[in-house]
């Protein structure tokens, strides 16, 4: 596959304005939802992980089945809030970036909450006792073990970013591939595809995927340097 | 300020910085059109040039005919710009869209096999051409997606009197790229528009076997989003690009837009 | 808005003596604490003995508050079932992902001390303790005899009234053991009280002042370390100092 692997350097050498936008647009939308999935699920899954309540198992059930949520439904589901003829369609979300964010976040979310719930909830087994000597109420208790298990918590966090950096039904109904505007990476691989421009649409393909490559490669490289530093 | 209320403010003001990601400051609409339209390239040849003139910018949002029309019933675009006139002036009628213009037609081609083992080349018309492929039993892949190829398809298969079922009939449910990478593979017959068919990279072993027949013409047309239904459609700039797309230098920039030196569609606005 | 504090000097009222009356703890059904009836004063060493199985680490954090009497109650001094100023051990030490100074910064933190006084209650610590070289070490990567030395001066620094020790030692080589005892005596010259469950006969004579013998849930013997050894009372006791397996 010489071909393909030629086009991509050849892209990316010669800093394609298209090619550009497409790949900040997607880092853009995709960092953003993780960001958005970590902000809310690392607590929410703490706090899961922590609190005893009727319906917990039935709670954990859900979102470790939500993990599996095909992103054509997610992407359907936030079409269908923010069309105009939807409960959001006042805001005019539809096809901007903004809406491929929520419906990437909603993908993410279940990741990060599942994740981090069975993290902090070994780690709490190991540390209850202790903490609550020390005087850590369960809820002040939550940041500490978030950040006590924030190597392991990476892995969930990249998790979700692979799974939103790699879906395209959600971006493509919620932002409608509009060139220079709502086009993704995947979007465009998708558009590409359809053109019959096979060659093109794989040599998108391996840039996104050398992007990928390298974000977890710093993210391991991060975790070791964190783990030789910290235990 | 307690952790937990630090905490939920950081929330609340990324939540707010994300969500208020602005809309540009820029005039914009959106059209609802279709893929195969997307696919063939007119779009980049021709909205810079409305764009220059008008300053508006035009956001083109390609589904299949059905999926663009329901767009534009929902009132998420503020222009719709499909080819399935049967479908467009129900919309109209229906009072989702204000009035229907011609704007180009194309024609629709069969593709096939190079050696045609269905013998389509010396066919006189459309519904015998589709007659000896469903004669010989010969593979064909369809759209079978409701769009306004799709209508067309069973439109001539409806002509020739055939039903078309059985193993040689393959309904992709997928638009007209995926569909003719499917036949490529096959390989199998194929209707398509001559858009899409010139500006597609990945003919293996396809040719044009039939062209011509009147009634493969494709007519494209472009309506208004009804603003009494939907009282935010931008129906002022809308206008303004219908209007732009009928006059003669609309006209002129969609038969100036070629592909490998051949024209792909034709003016035909009154 | 927290008051700014020192280094938190200990409740002027004092939490001890503890008093269990008639304490139990049961577990679906099944108890396994039951009769529990005891005064822990202020100041002494308090060895808590037993086979495996006799309760005595569910005994410890009975008194320490991590769970709750079923039956009969626990007061403290000051009339109420829960105290603070007290701090635990246990006999695998449970240390945070951080250096050896977070470790010992984060009960600090938790009692709500400002910064400038837990940057000094901490060094103070490191100093006292001989962790100062240790300091920005990650803990969880020091030696096991490190790493229970750092538990214990984390506990002294929260400045408790009591402190329990559930088999501090039992994990470590003899020289650590040594070390941590040291720690303990010190505490208790300072006028920490100090209760400690062992297994180890020769610790418990080294170090017991007071000494409880439990036995199935149910405290058999609380005496004088002295006497106990010189001669216990109770059968099973007698078949424990003798090295018979008893449960």
């Amino acid at each position: 596959m010489n071909g393909p692997f030629a086009t991509a350097f050849s892209l990316i050498a010669s800093g394609d304005p298209a090619l550009m936008l497409i790949i900040g647009l997607s880092l853009r939308v995709t960092l953003t939802a993780v960001l958005i999935a970590c902000v809310v699920g690392l607590p929410l899954g703490a706090a899961l992980a922590l609190a005893r309540f009727p319906g917990r198992g039935a709670v954990i059930v859900v979102f470790n089945a939500l993990m599996g949520l095909p992103p054509v439904v997610a992407g359907l589901v936030v079409y269908l809030m923010l069309s105009r003829s939807g409960p959001l369609g006042s805001l005019a979300l539809l096809f901007t970036p903004t809406a491929m964010i929520i419906a990437q976040t909603l993908l993410i979310l279940p990741i990060v909450i599942s994740l981090t719930r069975s993290v902090v909830e070994d780690l709490w087994a190991e540390y209850r006792e202790q903490l609550r000597s020390l005087g850590a109420s369960r809820l002040r208790a939550v940041p500490t073990l978030l950040w006590d298990g924030r190597v392991s918590l990476l892995t969930g966090v990249l998790a979700g970013f692979g799974r939103a950096s790699a879906e395209v039904g959600a971006v493509l109904i919620v932002g409608g591939n509009i060139a220079g505007h709502t086009r993704t990476m995947t979007t465009a691989i998708t558009l590409e595809t359809n053109r019959g421009n096979l060659g093109l649409a794989v040599a998108l393909g391996i840039i996104l995927l050398t992007l990928t490559l390298t974000l977890n490669a710093a993210a391991w490289g991060a975790g070791q340097w964190a783990r030789g530093r910290l235990g | 300020m307690t952790h937990a209320r630090r905490y939920i403010l950081f929330t609340a003001s990324t939540l707010a910085i994300v969500a208020g990601l602005p809309a540009t400051a820029q005039e914009f609409i959106t059209v609802a059109s279709t893929t195969s339209t997307e696919n063939s390239g007119l779009f980049g040849h021709i909205l810079p040039v409305f764009q220059a003139e008008t300053g508006i910018e035009v956001r083109v949002v390609a589904q299949g005919t059905g999926q663009a029309l329901e767009t534009g019933r929902r009132g998420d675009a503020d222009v719709v710009f499909v080819h399935a006139r049967a479908q467009e002036e129900a919309f109209v009628a229906d009072g989702y869209g204000v009035q229907r213009f011609d704007v180009m037609y194309n024609d629709f081609v069969i593709v096939g096999p190079g050696d045609d083992p269905a013998g389509l080349r010396g066919a006189a018309d459309a519904a015998a051409a589709m007659a000896a492929i469903a004669g010989a039993g010969a593979s064909f892949a369809s759209r079978g997606d409701d769009s306004g190829t799709h209508v067309a398809e069973k439109t001539l298969w409806a002509a020739a009197g055939i039903e078309p079922a059985g193993a040689w009939y393959l309904s992709t449910g997928s638009g007209m790229g995926a569909t003719l990478n499917t036949a490529a593979q096959v390989p199998a017959y194929a209707l398509t528009d001559r858009g899409t068919w010139l500006s597609f990279q990945n003919r293996g072993p396809l040719e044009i076997v039939f062209e011509g027949d009147p009634v493969l013409f494709n007519p494209y047309g472009i309506i208004l989003v009804n603003p009494e239904r939907h009282p935010h459609v931008k129906a002022e700039q809308g206008q303004a690009f219908i209007d732009w797309i009928v006059s003669d230098a609309g006209q002129a920039a969609i038969a100036s837009f070629t592909v490998g030196g051949e024209q792909l569609f034709f003016p035909s606005a009154e | 808005m927290r008051a700014e504090r020192d280094l938190a000097p200990p409740p002027t009222t004092g939490i001890l003596p503890l008093a269990l009356e008639g304490a139990g703890y049961a577990v679906g059904g099944k108890a396994l604490l039951s009769g529990i009836t005891l005064r822990i004063e202020a100041g002494r060493r308090l060895i808590v003995m037993g086979a495996n199985g006799a309760g005595k680490s569910l005994f410890l954090r009975l008194c320490h508050g991590l769970i709750d009497p079923t039956q009969g109650r626990r007061r403290w001094a000051s009339g109420e079932a829960r105290a603070e100023a007290q701090a635990m051990v246990f006999q695998r030490p449970v240390l945070l992902r951080r250096s050896v100074a977070a470790n010992l910064d984060y009960p600090l933190a938790l009692k709500g001390l400002s910064r400038a006084a837990r940057r000094e209650a901490v060094a103070r610590t490191l100093d006292r303790f001989g962790l100062m070289p240790l300091a920005e070490r990650p803990a969880r990567l020091l030696s096991g005899g490190e790493q229970q030395r750092l538990a214990l001066a984390r506990a002294w620094a929260m400045r408790p009234q009591v402190l329990f020790l559930d088999e501090p030692s039992s994990a470590l080589d003899p020289s650590a053991t040594r070390i941590i005892e040291a720690m303990v005596e010190q505490f208790s010259e300072e006028g920490i009280t100090i209760v400690m469950t062992t297994h180890n006969l020769g610790q418990a004579r080294r170090l017991g002042q007071d000494l409880a013998f439990l036995h199935r849930g149910r405290l058999i013997e609380h005496r004088s370390a002295a006497d106990f050894f010189a001669g216990p009372e109770a059968p099973e006791a007698r078949a424990f100092l003798a090295g018979d397996l008893i449960w």
